[in-house]
């Protein structure tokens, strides 16, 4: 019972992560319709500027949680910088053009700065330093530390800020009238422009908090990290419905715990040994011996075959509405 | 190993932008030795490794350590076949990069060296490999621990240098021997490397009556290793043995100490680095891990007083290796009396002598009997050796710093 609990622990902890970064995905797709694949490098980013910042200032013997405050500080503005030009320089030319042309450049965007930041820090990997002391508690035998407690109240805040932003705001009010149809938006006196900008900024600036959020987790950053987490993120963005806000948030935290209990325990069900009328047949299993089928290094494949079961058996998510209503 | 592809990448990359400025100088200084009177007998002992990019460093001390040897024996004036022989080290570069490698052992083979100290790197061994066996010269190299190199059938190939699939039943005769696991659990990254060392690792434990878990994986960019380990915490191991590199078994550290999981850490090579502390932190203090071949501080006091008073520093990583392989050559050329080749082979086979890393002596395939893997620990952050094994016997570190300074 312990070892479920625990499951369930690390996969919401992750999940409200990808949750956090699905969010980026699904707010651009909601409003132009655009699949920004260059969203993952953003967080990217976010977490190589903070590791940065905090290796740097670690040595000068200020309070850990200022030190990471700071990193993570500087990371937000940076990748909200990202997330502008990106849209300025990239996606904005290209608004009206046939869906394929922008959805190529996202690729291009997202090569171009990977590559940019192994240019600027190498492909080594990036330590986090040691300076948070992070406490394990026990509850009913699984343990939980204080930065996966953190994880999991700077994601909720963000979810609870950004839902009160788009719903309760004139800004809000804005984008979502926007990706009601920008044209009528525009006739109601809305600058379609600045709200799309806007979309993209807050977008990155939450993906550079998942990539503090992320790396502090691991203790590990790299150049390459921006890639797989962003597939994933994008994968529970799709899951949830794709353009739903609270779907985003649902099949993030949904896909955590799905890779979590998958990888906890394929190896458990695809060891062929436990089934009587194979286990005479292969010679691995004599003597308490096993033969799996597939291990936990398929954890990451979990994501991946959600995404092709949501676009086989609902397309639009579990919380999406209409698909492809708009052109 | 992939540590050492890409220090080849790098220095291949090096070498590219400063290509044009680097051969002369080797050229120059192979030149500089060669024109020195030989009176008698001339002997050339090749010796390669890379001088200039990345890890020069480490291929200047491996130079050095050849070059002592080479001294050493002009200085005692050794007389072959009636004749008194004078050696000449023919020192080239391989820029760590296999293309120049092979031609570098073309560039030997024509200036008719009778032996080859190195190379430094495997990924630059191999390569070069076939040429010398072509043209029947021996060549020992003291710090290439790539199971490949001997594994190719050649006669003349050697090493003094553990290699990389004897580091597994080192590291599990140690955890037997000292931790005394009831049952272990073996993760591996799925590459070449770690499921290699994970298999040795799980063949001597079994051996040695020791449970061992079914096998757990990941991949060489796994970082989340929650899963895996939740699932092991649940089955209580004693100890975990994690084959892989040190950028996914610093975090696999991180993580099992988080879930509360105390078993010994244990690791080979490609964890077996300072990093570990730098990635997993406290959690890192006490893991085990091993590394081929012994430190240098550990090899014999006589080695390493010559070595202090001829360089005025001391020796960095392989140096008494490459200083044992010359001298292995040179020992064998005087047993057969004569510094052909061919003729010596034979002699080089079967040799049983004392370096300054303890005794050596070679197998069928050229690699050397009960070669020494260290065990080390964490200890406040840095490595620090505890001990080493030899020929599945584990000898404290102390004891064996004794022995070695006693053998001389």
């Amino acid at each position: 019972m312990d070892t479920f609990l625990q499951q369930v622990i690390n996969g919401l902890t992750a999940g409200s992560v990808y949750a956090v970064v699905a969010l980026g995905y699904t707010m651009v797709y909601g409003i132009i319709q655009l699949i920004n694949f260059a969203h993952g490098e953003v967080v990217m980013i976010g977490a190589m500027v903070a590791f940065t910042i905090i290796n740097a200032l670690a040595p000068a013997g200020l309070p850990p949680l200022a030190v990471v405050l700071i990193g993570a500080g500087c990371a937000v503005p940076v990748c909200m910088l990202v997330g502008y030009s990106m849209e300025r320089l990239a996606y904005r030319p290209l608004r009206g053009a046939p869906r394929l042309a922008p959805l190529i450049t996202a690729i291009g965007v997202s090569i171009i700065l990977q590559h940019l930041a192994l240019m600027i820090w190498s492909r080594n990997i990036m330590a986090f330093p040691q300076i948070i002391e992070s406490r394990t508690y026990f509850i009913a035998g699984a343990a939980i530390t204080t930065v996966q407690i953190a994880i999991l109240a700077i994601c909720l805040g963000l979810m609870g800020a950004l839902a009160i932003l788009v719903y309760r705001t004139p800004l809000g009010t804005a984008m979502r009238a926007t990706a009601q149809d920008p044209q009528v938006a525009g006739l109601m006196g809305i600058d379609v422009n600045r709200v799309i900008a806007a979309t993209f900024v807050i977008g990155a600036a939450l993906g550079a908090v998942a990539g503090v959020l992320f790396g502090t987790y691991y203790g590990i950053a790299q150049y390459t990290m921006g890639s797989v987490l962003g597939l994933k993120a994008f994968s529970a963005a799709v899951l949830g419905g794709i353009g739903n806000i609270p779907g985003a948030m649902l099949g993030g935290v949904l896909l955590g715990l799905v890779e979590a209990l998958g990888a906890g325990y394929i190896g458990d069900f695809t060891d062929l040994c436990q089934y009587g009328f194979l286990a005479g047949a292969i010679s691995a299993c004599e003597g308490g011996g096993h033969f799996i089928l597939a291990g936990s290094n398929y954890q990451d494949v979990f994501a991946f075959i959600v995404l092709i079961l949501v676009l086989v058996l609902r397309p639009q998510g579990l919380l999406g509405e209409r698909v492809g209503a708009r052109a | 190993m992939t540590n050492k592809l890409s220090i080849t990448l790098i220095a291949a990359a090096v070498a590219l932008i400063g290509c044009g400025e680097q051969k002369p100088p080797a050229k120059a200084e192979a030149t500089a030795t060669e024109a020195a009177p030989a009176p008698g007998l001339e002997v050339r002992i090749g010796h390669v490794a890379p001088l200039t990019g990345g890890i020069a460093h480490l291929g200047k001390d491996n130079e050095n350590g050849a070059r002592l040897a080479i001294d050493e024996a002009n200085a005692a004036g050794i007389k072959i076949d009636g004749k008194d022989v004078k050696f000449t080290l023919v020192a080239e570069d391989d820029q760590a990069d296999p293309k120049v490698g092979s031609t570098v052992a073309q560039k030997l083979v024509d200036a008719k060296v009778v032996g080859v100290v190195g190379h430094l790197n495997s990924g630059t061994s191999i390569p070069a490999s076939p040429i010398y066996n072509q043209a029947g010269i021996p060549v020992i190299s003291g710090s290439a621990t790539n199971p490949k190199l001997t594994e190719q059938g050649f006669k003349q190939q050697f090493r003094v240098v553990a290699r990389d699939d004897q580091q597994g039943p080192a590291i599990a005769s140690y955890l037997a021997g000292e931790k005394k696991p009831k049952l272990v659990a073996v993760i591996d990254d799925a590459t070449a490397y770690g499921e290699g060392i994970a298999n040795e690792v799980e063949k001597t434990l079994k051996a040695a009556n020791i449970k061992v878990l079914p096998r757990e994986k990941g991949t060489d960019k796994t970082t989340d290793w929650k899963a895996v380990l939740t699932k092991l915490r649940g089955r209580k191991p004693d100890a975990i043995f994690y084959g892989g590199m040190d950028a996914t078994g610093g975090p696999l550290l991180k993580q099992g100490r988080e879930l509360g999981i105390k078993a010994v850490f244990t690791f080979g090579d490609g964890a077996c680095t300072d990093k570990m502390n730098e990635l997993a932190g406290q959690a890192a203090e006490g893991m085990l891990c091993s590394q081929a071949g012994i430190p240098p501080q550990a090899a014999s006091k006589k080695f390493l007083e010559a070595y202090k008073k001829k360089f005025n520093a001391d020796p960095i990583l392989y140096a008494p290796f490459t200083y044992d392989a010359t001298n292995l050559l040179i020992e064998a050329m005087k047993k057969a009396n004569s510094t052909d080749p061919k003729a010596y082979l034979a002699e080089l086979q079967k040799l049983s002598f004392t370096g300054s890393t303890g005794p050596i002596s070679f197998d069928e395939k050229g690699d050397r009997k009960d070669a020494e893997v260290t065990i080390f620990t964490m200890k406040s952050g840095k490595i620090d050796p505890i001990a080493v094994v030899k020929g599945g016997k584990t000898v404290a570190y102390d004891e064996f710093l004794k022995t070695m300074g006693g053998a001389k």
